[in-house]
């Protein structure tokens, strides 16, 4: 009897009912629905819930070359107590720094229950060896972070090499154990909402415990149709194996209206049980300060001069 | 503020978010008791002297009492017309009415709100709609056909296009101001005078309208507007008009058609469908879901071209539906002058009574019935998304035209099978593909029998874009240059052998 040809070792068919799918994703249409998505009107109390819970979420970033230990320190001041004069203002989830300063943040958040994230794997390019990259991960552990962002290679990535992004992935998060893992795209560099989708699908294969849009390093970052994508690929997921990845835009939200418009997304998306920094944060820097004045405005009916607020 | 919800080991969540009400404010519009017929620039009173009562859909709230015009109301109407067509109309400089049209779309911008207001207060559509869809799209309709006015000869070439004098025009309750510009524009550019009849239930725009032809400072006469129900179409259609242009049910469009045989009047219908929205295992899922909520409840799936026919590929049958659902349970189903409100309330009690009649039948035939938990009002017309699975294609629900929030299922397995099922309809009026391979969509867009296909979007519109049916969904075109013939002679036709 004729035998079957064995397939190559990686493209065995699975066992359920269908053959997975990657998908795709229709550029027009997703844009679409984020602009409608957008339109929603969220006012008064709505709006409060929205806005504390973006602080909440809040990964309150600084990425410079210039980053110092007094910046550092200053910003995890501002993360642990984002306004002074407003006691009812929770801490934000995380202050996002880079290695060299994941000891003084931790030194300056103490037992806040603000968590410390810090940047690795060659943090904004990528572009290093593997094993460099995964030192670097357990390093920023040992060092005291809570969290790792780490950036996919994205010149592995567009090149084809899908399987080098994912081992990469895989050996990062076994460096780093139970440490959060959230996995930089940088869809910026993806140029179209088929790889955005695609590597978030490769990330979370990979033990993503997040996945990310941003740096932060260029101009075009999380928009509402990227995390629109990426959430509909962690919804896909969640369905198929009931397994919950969050999510982190990060980049260009810069004022309360845009944070609003992304909790509706991640509402109408995913429902409530996204809405929990457990499951959801904000990578900004600027953000911050814009909510805190839109609270205030919410509770007093007006609008205060920005200097009532710090800058850090 | 919501409450939080602990969950285990995780962060707690919270238990609700809900929108506060955002409704857009009615102070806008300033509505008249009583309203006449306009006739000749003028509000009048009906020779008929009846009246009946127009009220918002969403609370039964009387809006405002609309003349009942009868055979002489009307024949007035269309004297008026003749007369304003004779008296210099149809022999103004083509510019001349380019410069009305402009003027009458530019209005339409700017008193947007107003518009959209009390098309949302006495159609029942959902705001965002009539703000976003309905109000932009009227407009741009007038733009578009103000650019033809002076450029007849070069739509046409050779072919010396005419006004053909008066044309009546009968227009439908789901798109009022819209239908209302999509007759009207093209009518005016071709040099034609106009008597138009607005739905029964939703006349209140049309009226509104009549200001901006004032504002326009249009030559009294050249457009005229009767109110009243099926009584007041039908004299229209008896009338001394050179044409007809009717949007409606496919029963009255028959109708229409036998009383006009044989009298040269010219005429365009614009009737039923049931579009089939073909959905094959490429597409991309999220955003086909998109296109099929959209497809069907978009104005509560009072639109004729609505993808109420769900075709769908069987090898995503299941993660389809299962998205679909997901979907209609984020659906904000309420209040039509709030801007979070996605469904709004169904147009008159008759339609709504025409859908709960069908949505029964289709239980009876064994169909699965499938609606989001929704708290529907419990004064005006309310009809909660529905969804149908299991529906065989000998089904009422399958093959009846709703025009209603309810969507029926079906399954295929090979494009073969989705063209022979899409096809297989009295109807021809839309259809929809969704593929990630575009050879495919060029192979079935050749050979499905729908006047309009979309492929991977549905319901997008657009004033350069012909539109219009086959087979019992009607003939003639609406939109674009095609949108121009039927308001036209070409008598240079015979010069040139035709």
């Amino acid at each position: 009897m004729a035998q079957a040809p064995a397939l190559p070792t990686g493209f065995e068919l699975p066992l359920e009912p269908r053959l997975p799918r990657i998908g795709s994703v229709d550029q027009v249409a997703v844009e679409a629905r984020a602009t409608d998505l957008s339109r929603r009107s969220i006012k008064r109390e709505a709006k409060l819930f929205a806005l504390d819970l973006a602080v909440r979420m809040m990964d309150l970033t600084t990425l410079e070359g210039a980053d110092t230990a007094g910046k550092v320190a200053a910003l995890a001041s501002k993360a642990v107590r984002p306004d002074p004069s407003d006691a009812s203002i929770p801490s934000v989830a995380a202050v996002c720094v880079y290695p060299n300063l994941v000891q003084t943040a931790r030194e300056r958040v103490g037992d806040s229950g603000v968590k410390v994230a810090s940047v690795a794997t060659a943090f904004p390019s990528g572009q290093s060896p593997t094993d460099l990259k995964v030192a670097e991960a357990r390093r920023v552990v040992e060092l005291g972070a809570d969290e790792v962002d780490m950036v996919i290679d994205r010149g592995a990535f567009l090149a084809g090499r899908y399987a080098k992004v994912y081992d990469e992935i895989v050996q990062v998060k076994e460096a780093i154990g139970e440490t959060h893992l959230k996995v930089i795209l940088e869809v910026g560099e993806l140029g179209t909402y088929d790889n955005v989708r695609r590597a978030s699908l490769l990330a979370i294969a990979a033990g993503a415990d997040f996945i990310k849009t941003s740096t932060g390093k260029l101009s075009s970052s999380a928009t509402l149709p990227v995390t629109l994508v990426m959430l509909e690929a962690i919804r896909d997921v969640f369905e198929e194996t009931g397994r919950r990845v969050g999510m982190k835009p990060a980049g260009g939200i810069r004022n309360a209206k845009q944070a609003v418009q992304t909790l509706v997304v991640v509402h109408e998306t995913l429902g409530l049980d996204w809405l929990t920094p457990d499951l959801f944060r904000f990578g900004a820097s600027s953000l911050l300060n814009d909510v805190l004045m839109q609270i205030r405005k919410q509770k007093t009916g007006r609008y205060q001069s920005p200097d009532y607020f710090t800058i850090d | 503020m919501a409450e939080l919800e602990q969950r285990g080991d995780r962060a707690p969540v919270p238990s609700k978010w809900e929108y506060e009400s955002a409704p857009e404010s009615r102070e806008i519009v300033t509505l008249e008791e009583r309203y006449g017929l306009f006739v000749g620039g003028e509000f009048v009173e009906p020779r008929s002297g009846e009246y009946y009562k127009t009220i918002d859909p969403s609370s039964e709230e009387l809006l405002a009492e609309i003349p009942q015009a009868g055979a002489e109301d009307v024949a007035f109407a269309v004297g008026t017309a003749r007369a304003a067509f004779e008296d210099g109309w149809s022999a103004a400089a083509p510019a001349e009415r380019a410069k009305y049209l402009y003027r009458i779309a530019r209005i339409l911008q700017e008193r947007s709100r107003e518009f959209a207001v009390l098309e949302s207060l006495n159609g029942g559509k959902p705001i965002r709609e009539s703000r976003d869809v309905d109000l932009p799209l009227a407009a741009a309709h007038f733009f578009y056909y103000a650019g033809w006015a002076d450029k007849l000869e070069y739509a046409f070439p050779h072919r010396r296009p005419k006004p053909l004098g008066v044309a009546g025009q009968i227009i439908p309750w789901n798109f009022p101001l819209l239908m209302l510009a999509w007759k009207i524009a093209p009518a005016l550019a071709a040099g034609n005078t106009v008597v138009l009849k607005p739905a029964e239930t939703t006349p209140l725009s049309a009226l509104l309208f009549c200001d901006v032809l004032r504002q326009a400072e249009l030559p009294p006469g050249v457009v005229n507007i009767v109110t009243g129900d099926g009584a007041t179409g039908a004299a229209l259609v008896k009338s001394d008009v050179d044409k007809i242009a009717f949007t409606g049910s496919t029963e009255v469009g028959k109708a229409i058609q036998r009383e006009l045989a044989g009298t040269g009047k010219k005429l365009t219908l614009e009737l039923g469908g049931k579009a089939a929205n073909i959905i094959f295992d490429d597409c991309a899922l999220d955003q086909a879901v998109e296109g099929i909520v959209n497809g069907i409840y978009f104005n509560q799936g009072h639109v004729c071209c609505a993808g109420s026919r769900l075709l769908v590929q069987e090898s995503i049958y299941e993660p389809l539906i299962e998205k679909l659902k997901r979907r209609l349970t984020t659906l904000r189903v309420g209040d039509p002058l709030d801007k979070n409100t996605d469904v709004g309330a169904i147009n008159s009690r008759q339609q709504l009574e025409k859908i709960e009649e069908l949505v029964a039948a289709g239980k009876e035939e064994g169909a699965e019935i499938y609606q989001p938990p929704c708290r529907l009002p419990e004064k005006g017309y309310w009809f909660a998304p529905t969804v149908f699975t299991n529906v065989a294609q000998s089904y009422r629900i399958a093959q009846e035209e709703i025009f209603g929030p309810v969507l029926s299922v079906l399954t295929f397995r090979t494009p073969d099978e989705a063209l022979e099922k899409a096809n297989n309809t009295p109807y021809g009026l839309s259809a929809g593909v969704w593929t990630e391979k575009g050879s495919r969509i060029l192979w079935m867009a050749q050979r499905l029998e729908a006047g309009v296909i979309w492929a991977n979007t549905y319901n997008r519109f657009d004033p350069a874009s012909p539109f219009g049916g086959y087979k019992e969904s009607g003939f003639g075109r609406e939109g674009g240059r095609h949108g121009l013939e039927p308001y036209l002679d070409f008598d240079g036709a015979e010069a040139f052998g035709g």
